[in-house]
């Protein structure tokens, strides 16, 4: 099949579906590569990279929808482009077909396969494919940059001989992919990152990037992730309250605000508003991630940098990965790479459109003439639902002390029970057993007791040393061998020389392999 | 005069080999504490030759001499990887030579018990110390006897068994002969029984059969010991060459025996009892063979193994700052331990910080990993043991599993229907990153799903353990 990728027309769009590395992937699957001219100049990549990739060029895009079999792009399809669909042909690019039904019927009209790759399911298995994450990741760290580029002020804290410089707070509302990727990249340029989800198991997740997680003391906020594909969903009232109060007492203290917050199918929520911005000191910079959905911040404007009358910046730029062509193509362009993996499943160079596949019919939205989406739900649920989890309840000093206690108490009852049944068994023997059988006895028991409370010292790592040696001195039976050989009868004296001989072979191999070992154990 | 000097060299030697073992705790004082018990056993040994009761000391030395040259040139000649084998081979010997004496004791009994008076009085030796005891202390004499016999037969036959499946001669998988554990309960019942006979009459016939009893009962229980419990196996054999090292002073009124024997017997049972600790099971269950019932269906993995080439691995570790690594027994089979060794020595002449993680039943005898990386030449102190190590795999870049699978097993703390449920395991899964080196997709010992090899941060690194790490070397600059 032939893979082919127009340039994008769309305006400000830098990004290019296929890179020159992607289509030597994509021949190693048996396809053939076709690019629009120019496609790549904006990503960095030249025509000549390209030739090189064994990949053909296109002079326009007609030309190239006419040759390719499998369009690859990165936005969504232009009605014009739309219409240069042929019947049998596929094309695989961001869609949003709940927000594009008209281009969905059109693509039906023409008879075109469309592969909606925002439509990936959020499972394990397609995390490959998953553009909307490459996406937001490049998204998260772009904010942080672009916050930097418009923060008059160092991220870390510096002491020089020109004065102390504190370090820049910044807050992350929302940690999602680009959440915690704007997270990364903000505590590894110095700054204190306090980062804000309402999915309270993402807590930990934030911590491991080096965050503080800003914990809302709400009764009710145990919201499971798990159940809407890793999303949030829209929270109560009240808990909306009390976030915006939380981020109340935040604001006049944060330097830079990265806001992230989305939820599935509806307008982003409105998480700072107007008089948080008032609270914010002058210089201090919004990011608004979610501005393509009217942004979470109330003055946002969606495509433009606005600066507002106390001096706070807002930036509510949507083309965030696009600013960044070359990495967010070549993630991209191994999206794609991936998605056509799973559509190649011979590696023969012959598309086979699985249905029954949870990932491939999850993303195709158009097949055969029908519009297939919404998709039936997947039949791998996408995170393993949430256990909830038990804290582990902080003891009171009393409380720790009873428990002390009674530990202590069981381990007493327990010892004078152990020291009461076996002394008492001892002396049950005793009372049978002659003096001489006893006196053998106490020899025995306190060696055991002494075994037991000298075993218990040695380290782990010498246990093979300890079976060793011990293998070696429980030899001393050569003892009982040697104290009968002497001892008359022909039978015994050949027994025990038998047993003085192994016994001598396991004294001599016993004690050198010992030292062979411990001379191997160095210090670094 | 005499018995007295040898009493007060036994006193010496039994302080020098409780100094053996307490010197154990340390590396540094292990190699010390090794000569302490050279000097316990010679001394031993000397006095014994000198003292009361021993003839025939020239043909004594001969064949210790003879016995001790083949040992010495098996020490020398083993290799590391075989340890697990060569314990049980010489617990092996201590079982044989435990049933020997105890039928030494036997005939000489008959033997004194024929004669009369005149011919009592003339006796030297062990014989004369037979001669000597009352009616009860010859009941207790036999059942020391008994007792002996007993423990040495078991530790005989299953450490010849447990030798064959270590040293790959025994098929390792469980096996039992039809009747399972009832047979060996029988035989058990039976050796009850004939002591009781073997107490009334002393009779020979009684202390054979019973013999026989007591080897199929070694053999027959270990052969129903799968290999990755051997860790166990092997520690408890040792327990049992103790206990009939015990047995055998008591019959003999050895003190030095029995406290040596005492020693080593606890020493197993202890090291026995960390093993099982370990796997989360008790002791019996292992003997027993197989595990426990599951209490309901084992929760489902979901997800795909995705493989790893060299050049990934290769990257990850150049980027790491922290790498620890899993050995397990699949390292051993491999021999791969110089190469995890070179491989060790590479990243930390790059400044990252390099650490071995080991499990307690990693491998097939207690300790084995440590003595395999030792002879690696991989300085101690960077390998740590589970307790120490496993709150630091958040911290760290990097894990790489080499051939362990079921001390790695999520499953174990996150199922409650595992069959492993509740073992402590090494959770290596919280590092940012995990690499498994293993040779195919199949499942471990125990036949239980890994749920690490499914999950996100985890990469399969397939392949033989040692030439994948070779293969990696080249690649870390």
């Amino acid at each position: 099949m032939k893979i082919g990728a127009p340039r994008e027309i769309y305006g400000g769009e830098n990004r290019v579906a296929m890179t020159p590395d992607s289509a030597l992937q994509l021949q190693k699957l048996g396809h053939s590569c076709v690019i629009e001219a120019g496609a790549g100049q904006k990503a960095g990549f030249s025509d000549a990279a390209y030739l090189k990739a064994g990949v053909e060029i296109a002079n326009t895009a007609a030309d190239l929808f006419a040759a390719a079999d499998v369009v690859v792009k990165v936005r969504g399809p232009e009605a014009s482009e739309v219409e240069m669909l042929r019947s049998g042909q596929t094309l695989i690019s961001f869609f949003w077909p709940a927000q594009n039904a008209e281009l969905l019927e059109a693509a039906k009209a023409r008879g075109a396969t469309v592969v909606a790759m925002d439509m990936v399911p959020r499972i394990s298995r397609a995390q490959k494919m998953d553009a909307l994450s490459s996406m937001a990741n490049i998204a998260g760290y772009r904010a942080v940059i672009e916050a930097g580029n418009n923060f008059g002020r160092f991220f870390t804290g510096q002491v020089t001989a020109a004065g102390k410089v504190p370090p820049a707070k910044v807050l992350i509302v929302g940690a999602g992919v680009a959440g915690l990727a704007a997270i990364g990249t903000s505590t590894s340029l110095g700054a204190i990152t306090l980062a804000f989800d309402v999915r309270p198991e993402v807590a930990e997740q934030i911590e491991s990037m080096g965050a503080e997680f800003v914990y809302l003391d709400f009764a009710e906020n145990a919201q499971d992730g798990a159940a809407t594909g890793g999303y949030a969903a829209p929270s109560s009232p009240e808990f909306r309250e009390a976030q915006l109060k939380k981020f109340r007492e935040l604001a006049p203290d944060i330097d830079i605000v990265i806001t992230t917050a989305l939820i599935p199918g509806r307008p982003a929520p409105k998480l700072w508003t107007a008089d948080m911005v008032q609270m914010m000191k002058p210089g201090s910079v919004i990011v608004d991630l979610a501005a393509e959905r009217g942004g979470n911040c109330d003055l946002t404007v969606p495509d433009e940098k606005i600066v507002t009358e106390n001096g706070v910046t807002i930036v509510g730029y949507t083309d965030f990965p696009s600013r960044m062509a070359a990495q967010a193509s070549t993630l991209y362009s191994t999206n794609i790479r991936h998605m056509l993996t799973d559509l190649t499943p011979k590696k023969d160079g012959v598309i086979f459109h699985n249905m029954e596949d949870d990932v491939i019919r999850g993303a195709t939205v158009v097949h055969d003439n029908a519009i297939t989406f919404p998709p039936p739900p997947p039949k791998v649920a996408a995170i393993a639902a949430q256990k909830p989890k038990e804290k582990a309840k902080e003891l009171t000093p009393e409380e720790k002390r009873a428990a002390e206690t009674a530990a202590f108490k069981t381990q007493t009852r327990n010892q004078v029970a152990m020291l009461v049944i076996g002394g008492g068994l001892i002396l049950l023997a005793g009372l049978f057993a002659p003096a001489s059988f006893m006196s053998h006895f106490i020899v025995f028991v306190l060696s055991v007791y002494v075994g037991v409370q000298v075993i218990w010292n040695v380290s782990h790592s010498l246990h093979t040393p300890l079976m060793a040696v011990t293998n070696a001195i429980s030899s001393i039976i050569i003892l009982g061998a040697l104290m009968q050989i002497g001892s008359g009868s022909f039978l015994v004296i050949v027994l025990a020389a038998l047993s003085v001989f192994m016994a001598g072979i396991n004294i001599f191999g016993g004690f050198m392999v010992t030292r062979r070992m411990l001379a191997m154990f160095q210090k670094s | 005069m005499e018995f007295g000097f040898t009493t007060a060299a036994y006193v010496v030697a039994a302080v020098l080999f409780i100094q053996s073992l307490g010197g154990l705790s340390g590396q540094e004082s292990a190699k010390r504490a090794v000569w302490y018990g050279i000097a316990g056993m010679a001394l031993a040994v000397a006095a014994t030759l000198a003292g009361p009761g021993a003839g025939l000391w020239w043909l004594s030395a001969v064949l210790i001499i003879g016995g001790g040259a083949i040992g010495w040139v098996v020490a020398q000649r083993v290799q590391m990887t075989e340890m697990p084998q060569l314990v049980a081979a010489m617990h092996s010997l201590v079982g044989l030579a435990a049933v020997f004496i105890g039928f030494n004791t036997h005939i000489e009994l008959v033997r004194v018990a024929g004669m009369d008076e005149a011919a009592k009085a003339a006796l030297e030796g062990f014989a004369a110390v037979v001669a000597h005891k009352t009616p009860v202390e010859i009941s207790i004499l036999r059942v020391e006897t008994f007792l002996g016999v007993f423990i040495g037969a078991v530790t005989f036959t299953g450490s010849v068994i447990a030798f064959g499946k270590l040293a790959g001669k025994v098929d390792g998988k469980a096996k039992k002969l039809p009747g399972g554990h009832l047979l060996n309960a029988g035989a058990a019942l039976i050796s009850v029984l004939l002591l009781l006979v073997y107490l009334q009459t002393g009779s020979t016939l009684a202390l054979l059969v019973m013999t026989l009893a007591a080897l199929f009962i070694g053999y027959h229980l270990i052969m129903g010991i799968g290999g990755a419990d051997m860790p166990v196996v092997v520690s408890m054999l040792n327990s049992y060459s103790g206990w009939a090292a015990a047995a055998i002073g008591f019959s003999l009124s050895n003190d030095l025996l029995i406290v040596v024997g005492a020693l080593v017997g606890s020493s197993g049972a202890i090291l026995s009892y960390i093993m099982c600790k370990a796997m989360n099971r008790s002791f019996v269950s292992v003997i027993l063979g197989g595990f426990g019932g599951t209490t309901g269906p084992a929760m489902e993995v979901t997800g795909e193994q995705i493989a790893i080439d060299a050049d990934g691995v290769a990257a990850a570790l150049n980027d790491a700052d922290s790498v620890i690594i899993i050995p397990g027994y699949g390292m051993a089979v491999a021999q791969a331990q110089q190469s995890v060794s070179e491989l060790t020595r590479k990243l930390r002449a790059k400044g990252k910080n390099v650490r071995f993680a080991i499990h307690p039943v990693a491998g097939r005898l207690p300790g084995h990993m440590n003595v395999l990386l030792a002879e690696a030449k991989v300085p101690y102190d960077i390998v740590l043991e589970m307790d120490e190590i496993n709150e630091d795999f958040p911290n760290t870049d990097v894990a790489i599993v080499i051939g362990s699978n079921d001390i790695v097993n999520p499953a174990a703390q996150e199922d409650p229907n595992s069959p492993i449920a509740g073992m402590p395991v090494l959770e290596c899964w919280k590092a940012k990153q995990v690499f498994v080196s293993k040779r195919g997709q199949g499942t471990g010992y125990s036949g239980i799903e890994n749920p690490l090899f499914y999950k996100e941060n985890t990469r399969m690194f397939y392949g033989d353990a040692k030439k994948s790490i070779d293969a990696l070397l080249p690649m870390i600059d």
